[in-house]
């Protein structure tokens, strides 16, 4: 098994490496140096590097919140720290870890004076072994036994939850168990109640309702290992040596499994996949091969394979991942096999933003990230051409653009899911509409383009916000939002479920989720306010940030009515606003002011802060009427 | 076939990669004793880059008998040729 294999390869990599000095930039650089098929050498190799500067405190800008992760193992991990952080380092993340004492993890959790409670974890990975979790079991053992054992190790695992979140406040993740054990019946091997390897099957199963009831995210090393072989992840002779259960060679992929999490976790996975077409979504060239001399669909093993390639790429929009088409091709030429050609799995609703023309790729996915709203990193690229993968690399370095093998369509869709690009840890509604809303999207722009003046236009919307404060039912989504939103943001603030919750619980602050409804459809949720009562009679927006996408529909205005509604509920007379700049956050730099706050401090670092006196402001009049929605 | 030059300049460049450095230079006798920070978890690395570089798995015994450059040296000219 070749590990990251969607990743690029250059040869210069090591005297690249080698060559970095510049104290300033080295976290910059050995993030693009992450970026390239690393092995376990390469890996502990630049984590070093990184670590000469960055061991404990992260660099001053990162892309996500930095972590510190706690792994909680039974036995040996030392060899797969590099490979988490260096995963973390390939997403602009800084990732601080710490390992317990070789199997002192519950006399750790339980000391409040041991080196874990001094490291402070803001996330925490249970990785327990299969030996130490099947201990006791024995092919005599009878059907109850076996069953109680099973359900000691499931309570043990959920004590070990509660603890971690009781003293840290934390995020879980729990590993799921490899499943090591030689078989003793064989084929049927369910049948024998004392079978370890049947035990690690029933384990895994449970934990993952277990996990899903505690909202504890699960790493799925049983199904890497099933696609992968037992043999690439565990070597037993390794683990009488040395105790280390998966691989030392494996720290590169174990370690990006959990970086992806990680990444969810703060919103930070890829949100649109941008298709090239010729040879990548059919074969052939269609301006040349025309629609009936395309390669697509029954009758050859080629066509079958680029059915496959659409296939995944259209259940992928089923969940929530946006499509977009970018092709060197004329518009109608490359429109046709979408609009009418019987083999097709993917037609022209299925594209949110299409872009068929003679201009470069990198321009057309500049086009499409700006025409769809969304940050140029949240792009991935599939293209057959390495000429125009490598373009792509270079002029844009945040869009991830995958190594796909050039012999056979059918492999692509596993380089896909190897890549984990689109790694989710729910699906919500939204998500499910998300190509509809791209859709409705359209429809808005060509009623604008006939509505005489902006008024009218505004006023034909038929807009409709819709408040609630934040809920368990919308909470994913919420902590989706905060931790994505970079462009509307005025302070950037990221929070985790935890800190969500503890605002949900506070009397003194106020979250609320707005939703945005007109005559086309339901926007989603598209602003997050966060409001705290810091001191007597002043309420703090301490997070003020909206979706771009309904930029320019009177959405500010109508929110802050709203805000100083809830203000004035909490007894505040004044409300203060912050502005944090960011490399991305410039567009609401006058925020503020525009909605008539007065500017009370500027510093040098260019952030501010403004103010509202809420007994002397009036309320803008808007085309929005506003309504809290009632609890289902 | 590796030649017994080619297999010192790559355990050159392995060594290397492992302890982050550019300026080792292996003679057969070389030992962890001789090198700082050569403790099991660093050998675990080198075998581990000896094993993807050559595509070669070493066994239990092998790894055992390993008590210098020299040693690691030989178990690759043997399992290569």
């Amino acid at each position: 098994m070749e590990q990251l294999r969607w990743l690029p390869e250059d040869p210069e990599w090591r005297r690249r490496v080698r060559a970095l000095s510049d104290a300033e930039t080295i976290w910059c650089d050995c993030v693009a140096l992450a970026n390239y098929r690393l092995d376990f050498t390469k890996t502990g190799l630049l984590d070093e590097t990184v670590r000469l500067r960055h061991k404990e405190a992260p660099p001053p800008k990162t892309g996500g919140k930095p972590v510190r992760l706690a792994i909680l193992a039974s036995s040996t991990v030392a060899h797969l720290h590099a490979g988490i952080r260096v995963a973390g380092l390939r997403r602009n993340i800084h990732i601080a870890t710490y390992e317990n004492d070789y199997g002192q993890y519950l006399q750790e959790l339980l000391d409040p004076s041991s080196s874990l409670h001094a490291f402070a974890p803001n996330e925490v990975l249970f990785a327990f072994d299969a030996y130490h979790l099947a201990q006791g079991l024995h092919a005599a053992l009878s059907q109850e036994s076996a069953t109680a054992l099973l359900d000691r190790a499931l309570s043990q695992i959920e004590t070990c939850w509660s603890l971690a979140r009781e003293k840290f406040q934390c995020a879980v993740i729990q590993q799921t168990v490899l499943d090591v054990f030689p078989a003793l019946l064989g084929n049927n091997e369910q049948r024998l109640p004392g079978s370890r390897s049947r035990f690690v099957t029933e384990l895994n199963a449970r934990l993952r309702s277990q996990a899903d009831a505690a909202g504890v995210d699960i790493l799925a090393l049983d199904d890497a290992c099933r696609r992968d072989g037992l043999s690439t992840w565990h070597d037993p002779a390794l683990w009488s040596r040395s105790k280390q259960e998966v691989r030392p060679a494996l720290s590169p992929t174990y370690g990006e499994l959990v970086g992806r999490i990680i990444a969810a976790r703060q919103g930070r996975s890829y949100k649109c996949l941008v298709l090239d077409l010729d040879n990548t979504l059919w074969g052939g060239v269609v301006g040349d091969d025309g629609l009936d001399g395309l390669v697509l669909g029954q009758g050859s093993a080629l066509g079958e394979g680029f059915v496959a390639v659409q296939e995944y790429a259209k259940d992928l929009a089923r969940r929530g991942v946006i499509l977009a088409v970018s092709s060197k091709n004329d518009h109608a030429n490359a429109i046709e096999p979408f609009q009418s050609h019987p083999e097709m799995v993917l037609r022209p609703n299925d594209i949110a933003a299409f872009r068929a023309n003679w201009q470069d790729k990198a321009s057309n996915i500049r086009a499409i990230a700006e025409e769809l709203n969304i940050g140029l990193d949240s792009l991935v690229f599939l293209d057959d051409n390495p000429f125009e993968r490598n373009l792509v690399r270079q002029e844009l370095p945040m869009v991830a653009v995958p190594e796909v093998p050039d012999d056979d369509p059918s492999l692509v869709p596993y380089v896909l899911a190897d890549a984990g690009y689109f790694e989710s840890l729910a699906v919500t509604a939204e998500d499910r509409e998300r190509t509809a809303q791209y859709q409705e999207n359209r429809a808005r722009e060509e009623l604008k383009a006939s509505a005489t003046d902006m008024a009218s236009y505004l006023k034909s919307l038929e807009m409709r916000l819709v408040w609630s404060r934040f809920d368990k039912v919308g909470q994913q989504r919420v902590v989706q939002l905060i931790n994505k939103t970079n462009q509307f943001n005025l302070t950037t603030r990221r929070y985790t479920t935890e800190d969500v919750e503890a605002i949900m619980a506070d009397p003194k602050s106020f979250g609320l989720q707005l939703r945005l409804l007109d005559r086309f459809g339901d926007n989603g949720i598209i602003a997050i306010i966060i409001g705290r009562m810091l001191e007597e009679s002043i309420v703090t927006i301490d997070t003020w940030l909206m979706s771009c996408r309904v930029l320019g529909r009177q959405v500010e205005p109508t929110t802050l009515i709203l805000i100083a509604e809830q203000a004035r509920a909490l007894g505040a007379r004044r409300l203060v606003g912050d502005y944090i700049p960011t490399a991305k956050n410039g567009m609401v730099k006058d925020h503020y002011e525009k909605l008539g706050f007065t500017v009370t401090e500027r510093r040098e670092d260019g952030s501010s802060t403004a103010e509202l006196n809420l007994e002397t402001f009036t309320p803008a009049e808007t085309f929005i009427e506003t309504t809290e929605s009632t609890p289902p | 076939m590796s030649t017994t030059v080619e297999i010192y300049a790559a355990l050159t460049e392995i060594f290397n990669d492992v302890f982050n450095r550019d300026d080792m230079i292996l003679t057969p006798e070389l030992s962890a004793k001789d090198v700082k920070g050569w403790d099991s978890f660093k050998q675990i690395e080198i075998i581990l880059g000896v094993e993807e570089r050559y595509s070669i798995r070493l066994n239990t015994k092998e790894i055992d008998s390993l008590k210098c450059v020299g040693d690691l040296a030989s178990v690759i000219l043997k399992k290569t040729s």
